[in-house]
């Protein structure tokens, strides 16, 4: 099965690559990229289904065998994960035919945001984690491309303080990586999961667990290092900035998720305690953020920090139902999140602006856009029957369940604040009547345009109500990885492929350091 | 010799951080590239410093023979190395892009994406 989980980062890879050299060409770059995410988006599905089946699928890069050689593990977060990545980025291809016109920039932007979706998908998928960590930086510098693709000065100045807070952040996980590695004298993430019970430095080995959490922590945005995303999110292309709040700070998440579900479980008293406050502090400085914003980008900007909040809080629980709802909570918000970003992208086609006293009377020339806002948004505020209302009911509950009831009220009145920032965007760009100093009325799109930008919109807006819906098939991708997750004995099993304690033993000796 | 190049690795990172703590964008990128040396050291230190032998395993051996170094901190090394050189060209011609269209190196007077107003200028 060596393909399959090969193919989510060879095929946007290779289509970045002929991308890249179709240079000029913009039907055939476009036709490329349109192939690739379909291609994507079948292999996810199948990989899915695949694991589904089997349960963990392991394939050793090369032949050498684990903990040598470069291991890619799906389990079921992994390939859920991969699956949702596919689905956005075909979304965000489809948008971005319509949202970015042939012409100076396009060239790039497809092949950019296929190396993104490659280095997503090989995050999600690394068995190691010094792997992890290279993927990480094939994600940001695609990131870093897109992001001043077009280089207005906004970009650029967005593109400093993204760039500076990332490449700290990159460092500080490497500099973490190299001291887990000189505890326990190897990177396989299953293999470490049993090494790091035999480190004698546990004091140690806490230090390296709070790097992780600065580091990851820069990545998925959480308070008090996040100041790098309501800078930069709003200025980007409008596919742009749905791809990167989907799918970036997610990535942070999931490496967080892994890390201290797998490696990190020797001091749950400290290190989930303090991701608790983080989640708590996250929640609360994101929505609050949020109510002080005027501009459409931006407000949804500190949003996806205070849903990472709701994210981190399922890790901190460290419950299996905590983690079956913060599995939950991410598949939902990236779909709900770029989704609010390709709306916020057509208001802007629309009506020319993002910010709310420019903007008004979307309700009465655009219906069907304010239905299109109106399924994201309160699925974000979490209103049932919405994909957000079962995430935060899972959350809260596991709250509950694990006594942090604190937590559990900071998690509602959040959810409360939350749909006063989606009222307000409402009531100000849908509901009001149009500003007279707005210039003259949107013209009507083109209807080919309109299929573009409507399209993927209408389709994620669509998976938003299925899910909540109909949950059950979310709910048990969920509740599986949550179990593997928890009991992480499976994903060591499928990646060591070992329970002879004489193979274990020689294991140990030759990837033990050399001692003098 | 350990603990010297453990000595190295704080004096790098601590000049690193007072660089980077500079409001001039042209020092934090000099921080930058001194916080990856120093990230890139310490790897070479975790991993064990021995003057060894060559890790090359002999025909039908399993094991490579004791005492030998450890070959795979500098791969990670040579790894993090080749990230970090693309990461600082693309953070130096970011830097100087951004000079030319903000005309500042000040990045507190830099205020194009988040002005006072609260509103950006957006794309």
């Amino acid at each position: 099965m060596s393909w399959l989980l090969v193919g989510p980062i060879a095929l946007p890879l290779s289509a970045a690559v002929i991308g890249f050299c179709l240079r000029g060409r913009d039907g055939a770059q476009r036709v490329v990229s349109l192939i690739a995410a379909l291609g994507l988006a079948g292999v996810a599905a199948t990989l899915l289904a695949v694991v589904w089946q089997d349960g963990i699928t392991v394939s050793q890069m090369g032949g050498w065998p684990a903990p040598f050689g470069i291991t890619l593990v799906a389990d079921h977060l992994s390939s859920a994960m991969v699956a949702v990545t596919a689905v956005i980025g075909l979304a965000t291809v489809i948008y971005s035919f319509g949202s970015t016109p042939p012409g100076e920039v396009s060239y790039a932007l497809h092949p950019l945001v296929h190396a993104l979706l490659a280095g997503v998908c090989g995050a999600f998928l690394a068995g190691d984690i010094f792997n992890l960590y290279v993927w990480f930086e094939v994600m940001l510098i695609a990131s870093f491309a897109l992001l001043v693709l077009g280089g207005t000065r906004s970009q650029l100045d967005g593109a400093v303080r993204y760039a500076a807070l990332s490449l700290i952040a990159t460092t500080l996980l490497l500099s973490g990586i190299g001291l887990l590695y000189g505890l326990t004298g190897t990177l396989n993430m299953a293999d470490l999961h049993l090494r790091v019970q035999d480190v004698e430095n546990q004091g140690l080995l806490t230090v390296v667990a709070v790097l992780f959490i600065i580091a990851f922590g820069i990545k998925s945005a959480v308070f008090p290092l996040f100041f790098w995303l309501p800078a930069s999110y709003h200025t980007p292309k409008a596919a742009v900035s749905a791809i990167f709040s989907g799918l970036l700070t997610k990535v942070g998440v999931y490496a967080l998720m892994r890390v201290f579900t797998l490696i990190f479980t020797h001091d749950v008293g400290y290190t989930h305690e303090l991701l608790l406050w983080v989640a708590g502090a996250t929640m609360v400085t994101g929505v609050l953020g949020a109510a002080s914003q005027n501009e459409l980008r931006r407000i949804l900007s500190f949003h996806i920090i205070s849903q990472i909040g709701y994210m981190i809080l399922g890790i901190a629980l460290f419950t299996e139902f905590g983690i079956l709802g913060g599995i939950f909570y991410i598949i939902h918000h990236i779909i709900v999140k770029a989704n609010l970003f390709f709306v916020a992208g057509a208001a802007d086609r629309i009506s020319g602006s993002t910010d709310l006293d420019r903007l008004g009377g979307l309700y009465r020339d655009k219906p069907v856009l304010a239905v299109l806002f109106f399924v994201p948004a309160f699925s974000l505020a979490g209103f049932p029957p919405l994909s957000g209302f079962w995430a935060k009911l899972f959350l809260i509950q596991a709250s509950i369940e694990a006594s942090e009831f604190v937590i559990a009220g900071v998690a509602l009145a959040v959810g409360l604040m939350t749909a006063y920032s989606m009222t307000k965007i409402w009531l100000q760009a849908f509901w009001k009547a149009r500003p007279a100093d707005a210039g003259p009325p949107p013209m009507p799109l083109p209807v080919r345009l309109r299929m573009l930008l409507f399209g993927p919109i209408t389709g994620l807006a669509a998976l938003t109500l299925a899910i909540g819906l109909y949950a059950k098939p979310l709910y048990s991708v969920a509740e599986r990885s949550a179990r593997e997750l928890m009991d992480p004995s499976r994903y060591v099993e499928a990646v060591l492929k070992t329970d002879h304690p004489a193979e274990a033993a020689q294991r140990q000796g030759i990837g033990r350091l050399p001692t003098q | 010799m350990e603990p010297i190049v453990a000595v190295v690795v704080g004096v790098l990172m601590a000049a690193s951080v007072y660089l980077m703590l500079s409001r001039n964008l042209v020092r934090f990128v000099f921080g930058l590239a001194l916080i990856s040396h120093a990230a890139n050291l310490l790897i070479f230190v975790s991993g064990g410093m021995i003057r060894g032998m060559t890790p090359l395993i002999a025909p039908n051996a399993v094991l490579p023979e004791p005492g030998v170094a450890n070959a795979l901190p500098q791969a990670l090394m040579l790894t993090a190395i080749v990230i970090s050189f693309s990461v600082l060209a693309f953070a130096l011609v970011l830097a100087f892009r951004t000079y030319e269209e903000l005309k500042t190196v000040d990045t507190d007077a830099m205020r194009a994406a988040e002005p006072d107003n609260g509103i950006g200028e957006g794309s």
